[in-house]
């Protein structure tokens, strides 16, 4: 009984061994139900921590004038951003946070 | 096809020439806008601005005035803006006889160039908009004022055109998380060219802005160097407490020969389904101002009379960039008093200058 449940574990330790080193990191054969989850957190959360950021720069700096626009294309962002950069003297890091805030 | 179209029936219909002139002006521009390759996919060039359809009745008399306020913002390189805006205004009005007279305006509000040296500053060239108070240069498009018309004293420390011709510096002079200091300074030449019509001037505005108190205070000075030399004086103060949905906005100006102030607040409530709801898309708005004469030297465009006057209004978001303007106004002053009923519609446009792809 012992020698049965031993091969299969040790099988199944070497299956899960050969995967995790052949696969990325983070993306292991076992790991996924535990990773995805993981990773999705972190890109909720950095996408949330954007968001908010965004919000934030918008709040202080545009929306003190004029309502935000509903939905404009990603080509114009960059151009929408230099021109607040002038009109409401943005510095270069809230120039980016608002960038990356329009493009999500 | 819509652009070309669009300035060929201007040139076709056009019976002036300032007309004719802004016209091919625009074209230039649109005709510039498309040898320019952006950097960036997100760097297209873009076309903005408002269309409004609007009303005004005072003494029983009703005006209509349909307005095009196009803009158009172009990046060359990582530091170089190029933009401007023009103003297209048809005002058909009572003609006394029973009928209606229209008169027209077409022209460019300003027109010039940006150089993002850093942070700090930026070098502004050509004609621009003169960055006295607050209302000339962030409130005054048709699709971000929240009433139909500007303050009783808006003229204050504008010189005549509210534009300048020549150069100025701009930029953030500090800046932390708990305050950022903006500074404006320009130098005018006189212009007597009748589309880039300006007076030869100085002047500046510093702000200081608290964003956790979202507190915004600011003052403003030119001085007019042709003719009688005059000073202007500003003030402003701007209060947007955070998660209130209330804006309060308020404003000083002070000339030679008058002074006058105006206040203004407007609120939009996200407590009944958010902003979005239809009680949230209500916009309530109150404005009160007064001007004051020292003398009846005519030399700004303040009324010739103290004046008081009180606006009430009820703006309605649409979706779509779309407002609803209306407003009560009730003018008080010793040449008589009246009753302004204002209602207008605005759709804000934002959208690339041609298609591209997007990487």
């Amino acid at each position: 009984m012992r020698a049965k449940n031993f091969v299969p574990g040790l099988l199944l330790a070497a299956a899960i061994g050969a995967a995790s080193l052949a696969a990325p990191q983070g993306y292991t054969q076992s790991a996924p139900r535990r990773a995805q989850p993981q990773v999705r957190q972190y890109q909720a959360a950095k996408t949330t921590q954007v968001e908010d950021e965004g919000q934030r720069v918008f709040e202080q700096n545009c929306s003190r004038c004029h309502a935000t626009p509903e939905g404009f294309s990603s080509r114009i962002s960059g151009t929408i951003v230099r021109h607040m950069r002038v009109r409401a003297n943005l510095s270069e890091h809230d120039e980016q946070v608002l960038l990356k805030y329009f493009n999500q | 096809m819509g652009r070309p179209s669009f300035v060929v029936m201007l040139l076709r219909y056009s019976d002036s020439r300032r007309l004719r002139t802004t016209s091919l002006a625009l074209f230039a521009i649109c005709a510039l806008l498309g040898t320019i390759r952006p950097a960036h996919a997100q760097d297209t060039p873009l076309l903005s601005g408002g269309v409004a359809f609007l009303t005004s009745t005072t003494g029983g008399n009703t005006g209509y005035s349909p307005i095009v306020e196009p803009l158009l913002a172009a990046p060359i390189g990582p530091h170089l803006l190029l933009e401007s805006r023009a103003l297209l205004v048809e005002n058909y009005h009572p003609d006394g006889k029973g009928g209606y007279d229209h008169t027209h305006f077409v022209g460019l509000t300003y027109m010039q160039g940006d150089y993002v040296v850093n942070p700090h500053l930026t070098v502004v060239g050509g004609s621009f908009i003169l960055p006295f108070g607050t209302y000339n240069e962030r409130l005054s498009p048709v699709w971000i004022n929240n009433f139909q018309d500007g303050p009783l004293d808006v003229q204050l420390g504008l010189l005549g055109t509210g534009t300048g011709v020549g150069g100025e510096l701009r930029g953030s002079a500090a800046r932390t998380a708990r305050y950022s200091i903006d500074y404006t300074t320009w130098f005018s030449a006189r212009s007597g060219n009748q589309y880039f019509n300006a007076e030869r001037s100085f002047g500046g505005r510093s702000s200081l802005y608290l964003p956790e108190q979202r507190l915004e205070m600011g003052l403003s000075y030119d001085r007019s160097l042709q003719g009688t030399h005059e000073n202007f004086y500003g003030a402003h103060v701007w209060w947007e407490p955070k998660d209130e949905g209330l804006r309060l906005r308020s404003e000083y100006a002070r000339g030679h020969h008058a002074q006058g102030y105006w206040i203004e607040a407007d609120y939009r409530s996200s407590a009944y389904g958010g902003l979005n709801s239809w009680v949230g898309r209500l916009e309530p708005l109150f404005r009160m101002q007064q001007t004051f004469r020292r003398d009846t030297i005519v030399s700004d465009g303040v009324p010739l009379v103290n004046t008081q006057r009180a606006d009430f209004g009820l703006d309605y978001n649409l979706p779509h960039n779309t407002r609803i303007l209306t407003s009560y106004s009730r003018q008080f002053s010793s040449t008589g008093n009246e009753n302004i009923w204002e209602t207008g519609i605005v759709y804000r446009f934002l959208f690339p200058a041609w298609k591209g792809k997007v990487r």
